[in-house]
C-alpha cells in the first residue's frame, strides 16, 4: 500500500444558465445598448448593479435610474497574475467603482497597466466590449478617464444565445474548473489491477465483507478496507433495467440492459452492461461472465470489460442474493 | 430545553496538500477514531451527524456522500449536511439537542483545498449574475477590503504585520520588507491553502459531565449575514458580527478564537466583538496558521472548547465565517460551568 495513489487532471465545465427576471433583465438589456441603469432603494439611494429588494426594508424595488458610464474608484487591489476567465489577461486592478449617479459601487476590472497608475478617488470610464450581448461582460473593463483607448478588447467567453434583436431573458455563465483528482490507495490498487486484467476487491477487517471497487472506508464500520481479494470475472445479475430511451452521448443502440453485477465472492454489486442476448431474456439471478476488450486496449479502467454476457449456467436462486438488493 | 456542551474535539494534521482522495474521506477516519477514543463514545452513542463541506472544492456533485462512509453509516443513521463551514453544521446539531430530539451529536467539516485553484473556486460563492462571471478571486476581494481600512486610517500595514508576526518567528520589520503578493496584501496577510478536517462532539450538559471533567457549555450562539452586494457594504466593519455579539454576553471572556483568513479581518473582528487587550487571541494560531476550508470555522469552536476542557480558559469566544470577506458570521460563547 505504499504505492502513490493514482491522480489525474479533472476538468469540469457547464454553462450556468439563468433567467434574469424584471430587474436584472432590464439591467443587462440596457448594457447591450451600452447604457447603465441602477435602481432606487427605499431610502432614495441608487444601487448599481440594481438589486431586486431593498437591503434595508426588503421592499421590492422598481424605479430604474440611468447612471453615467464614468465613476470613481472607491478601493482597489492589484492583480499581478490574472486567472482564467478574468476580464483581462494582462496585470490589472480589481476595483469597486461608484458610477456618477449611483450610491453603491460595482466590482470590476480597471486596465491601469501598473499599480502606480491607480488610486482610490481616481476617475474611470467604461470600456465597452466590441460586441455587446446583454451580460455583465458587456463592460469589458474600466479605463482611467484620461487614458488612451487603443487596445482592442479581449473576447469574453460566450455568454448568451438568443435570436437577433430578441430581449435578453436568460444569461449564460460558462463555469470551467480544473482539479487534480486523486483516487484513494484502495481504489488505486483496484484500477492498477484492471490494467493487468485482474479484478481486485478488498475485505473490511471488521465485518469481512468484500467490496469491489474497494472503499476508502467500509460504510458499516467506518474503517478502510485492507486485505486484497482477487475476484473471478463471473457473477450474477442482481437487478437490471432495459434502456429504451436515447440520450446525449449514448454509445449503444437501445434497447440494451444496464445491470447490477455481483461477482462471485463479492458483497457489493457494480453497474455494467449485459449484452450477448436479447434484452428480454435477461433475468434476476442470471449467471454472467466478463467480455474483456483486446489486451492492447487495457488501461486503469473498468472499461477494459466491454460488457458481461450470459454463461448459460442455471440461474442463482433468489434467496442467495436477496440481501444484496 | 437542555443546555448543550462541547465534549470532544479532534482535527486532522493541517497540511498544504494531502495525497488522499479529492473528497478527503481519509482525513476523517483517523479523527473520528481519535475523538471516540478521547470521549469513550462509539458510533452507536451518536444521535445525530452533521457535516460541512463544498462540492466546488471536490469538483463533483454530492461529494459529501462518499465521506459519509467514514462514519460507518450502516445501519442507517440520522444525518445532515450544510454546503458551508461546518460551524453552521454545529448550529444545526445544537438545535437538534435543544429541541430534545437527541442527546449527542457529532459534527465534522472537511475539504481538500489543494485539488483545485482555491481562490478561483471561491468566485462561485459570489453573485452569479453580475460578479461570478468576472471571476474575481478571494485574495483580490480581500485586498479591496484591506485597502479601505488602510486608507481610512483604521489600520496600517504595520498593524497587519503584527497580527501575522504572532504566528511566525519573523519580526514585523522583516515581514514589511517582503514584496506585495496582491497590493496591498503580502503573503503573510493571507491564510495558507490547507487540506484538513475537524470533528466536534456535542451533547447535553448532563451527558457531557460523564465524558469530560470540564465541559465547554455553550452559553450563547448567534449568527447573522451581511448583504451579498460587496459594493453596498462598509467593508471595514462587520455589522453581522456586531449584531451577533450584541445578542450575547461576552463579558469576562479570557480567550477568543477568531476565523480570520486575512490579517485585517482579525482586526475587524476584534473591533466588532469589542474584545479587550486582556483577551488572548487565537492561541491555536487561527486561520493564518491553517485554513482548512469548511472546517476552519468549526475548528475555532473546537479549539476554544479544548482550552476550556484543559482549564486554560474559563470563558471563551469562538467565531466562524463563511462566504466572501466576512459575509456570514457565527459567534459562540463557551463557559466552564
Ligand atoms: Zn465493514
Amino acid at each position: 500500500m505504499t504505492e502513490t495513489p493514482l491522480a489525474a487532471p479533472l476538468n469540469v465545465g457547464f454553462d450556468y444558465t439563468r433567467s434574469t427576471g424584471p430587474v436584472l433583465g432590464r439591467f443587462v438589456n440596457a448594457l447591450r445598448e451600452r447604457r447603465i441603469e441602477g435602481i432606487r432603494g427605499s431610502d432614495g439611494r441608487v444601487h448599481v448593479p440594481p438589486v431586486e429588494h431593498d437591503p434595508g426594508t426588503a421592499e421590492q424595488l422598481s424605479e430604474f435610474v440611468p447612471v453615467a458610464e464614468e465613476g470613481t474608484v472607491v478601493s482597489w487591489s492589484w492583480c499581478p497574475e490574472p486567472l482564467d476567465g478574468q476580464p483581462l489577461s494582462r496585470p490589472f486592478a480589481w476595483a469597486l467603482v461608484r458610477l456618477d449617479g449611483a450610491d453603491t459601487a460595482m466590482l470590476h476590472a480597471v486596465d491601469a497597466g501598473a499599480p502606480e497608475n491607480i488610486h482610490s478617488g481616481q476617475r474611470v470610464r467604461v470600456k465597452w466590449a466590441d460586441d455587446t450581448v446583454g451580460h455583465i461582460r458587456d463592460i469589458a473593463y474600466f479605463l482611467p478617464v484620461d487614458a488612451e483607448d487603443t487596445t482592442p478588447t479581449e473576447s469574453a467567453p460566450p455568454v448568451a444565445e438568443r435570436e437577433e434583436g430578441a430581449p435578453v431573458s436568460v444569461i449564460i455563465t460558462p463555469v470551467h474548473l480544473r482539479y487534480q483528482h486523486s483516487a484513494s490507495p484502495e481504489e488505486s490498487r483496484y484500477l492498477r489491477g484492471l490494467a493487468e486484467g485482474k479484478l481486485i476487491g478488498q475485505r473490511c477487517p471488521a465485518c469481512e465483507k468484500v467490496y469491489i471497487p474497494p472503499r476508502g472506508a467500509c460504510p458499516t464500520d467506518g474503517v478502510p478496507t485492507t486485505d486484497e481479494v482477487e475476484l473471478p470475472d463471473t457473477g450474477i445479475v442482481t437487478t437490471f433495467c432495459i434502456v429504451n430511451v436515447p440520450f446525449l452521448g449514448q454509445r449503444i443502440k437501445p434497447p440494451y440492459v444496464a445491470a447490477y453485477i455481483l461477482l462471485d465472492g463479492a458483497d457489493i454489486a457494480f453497474l455494467h452492461l449485459v449484452l450477448g442476448c436479447d434484452a428480454q431474456d435477461v433475468k434476476m439471478g442470471m449467471r454472467v461472465r466478463a467480455a474483456w476488450k483486446p489486451r492492447e486496449e487495457w488501461w486503469t479502467s473498468l472499461e477494459n470489460i466491454s460488457h458481461f454476457e450470459p454463461t448459460g449456467e442455471p440461474d442463482a436462486a433468489y434467496e442467495t442474493f436477496a440481501h444484496h438488493l | 430545553m437542555p443546555d448543550v456542551a462541547i465534549a470532544g474535539f479532534a482535527k486532522a494534521p493541517n497540511v498544504r496538500e494531502t495525497a488522499g482522495t479529492t473528497n478527503g474521506v481519509e482525513m476523517l477516519v483517523p479523527i473520528f477514531a481519535e475523538v471516540f477514543e478521547k470521549t469513550g463514545l462509539s458510533k452507536q452513542d451518536i444521535g445525530f451527524w452533521c457535516s460541512g463541506s463544498s462540492d466546488y472544492l471536490a469538483g463533483r456533485a454530492f461529494s459529501f456522500i462518499a465521506a459519509v462512509d467514514a462514519i460507518g453509516a450502516f445501519p442507517p443513521i440520522h444525518e445532515s449536511h450544510v454546503e458551508m463551514d461546518a460551524a453552521w453544521a454545529l448550529y444545526e446539531a445544537w438545535l437538534k439537542i435543544k429541541m430534545g430530539e437527541v442527546e449527542t451529536a457529532l459534527v465534522y467539516g472537511f475539504g481538500k483545498s489543494s485539488a483545485g485553484q482555491l481562490r478561483r473556486v471561491l468566485a462561485l460563492q459570489l453573485d452569479p449574475y453580475v460578479v461570478t462571471p468576472l471571476w474575481p478571486d478571494s485574495v483580490s476581494i480581500a485586498g479591496i477590503q484591506a485597502r479601505m481600512g488602510l486608507e481610512a486610517g483604521l489600520w496600517s500595514e504595520k498593524d497587519l504585520a503584527e497580527v501575522a508576526a504572532r504566528g511566525t518567528d519573523k519580526d514585523v520589520s522583516e515581514l514589511l520588507d517582503t514584496p506585495y503578493f496582491a497590493d496591498p496584501l503580502r503573503r503573510h496577510d493571507i491564510a495558507p491553502i490547507t487540506d484538513g478536517a475537524a470533528v466536534v462532539i456535542l451533547s447535553t450538559v448532563d451527558r457531557a459531565r460523564d465524558i469530560v471533567d470540564r465541559p465547554a457549555v455553550i452559553t450563547g450562539i448567534e449568527h447573522r449575514v451581511d448583504s451579498p452586494v460587496l459594493g453596498a457594504r462598509d467593508l471595514t466593519r462587520s455589522p453581522s458580527t456586531e449584531i451577533a455579539a450584541a445578542a450575547l454576553d461576552l463579558d469576562g471572556a479570557d480567550l477568543a478564537e477568531l476565523h480570520a483568513p486575512f490579517t485585517h479581518q482579525e482586526l475587524i473582528l476584534r473591533t466588532a466583538l469589542k474584545l479587550g487587550d486582556d483577551v488572548k487571541i487565537n492561541p491555536s494560531g487561527g486561520a493564518l496558521a491553517a485554513n482548512p476550508m469548511f472546517s476552519a470555522g468549526l475548528a475555532r469552536i473546537g479549539e476554544a472548547a479544548a482550552r476550556i476542557h484543559s482549564g486554560e480558559s474559563r470563558k471563551a469566544v469562538a467565531h466562524a465565517t463563511s462566504g466572501p470577506v466576512l459575509q456570514q458570521n457565527l459567534v459562540t460563547v463557551l463557559e466552564a460551568r
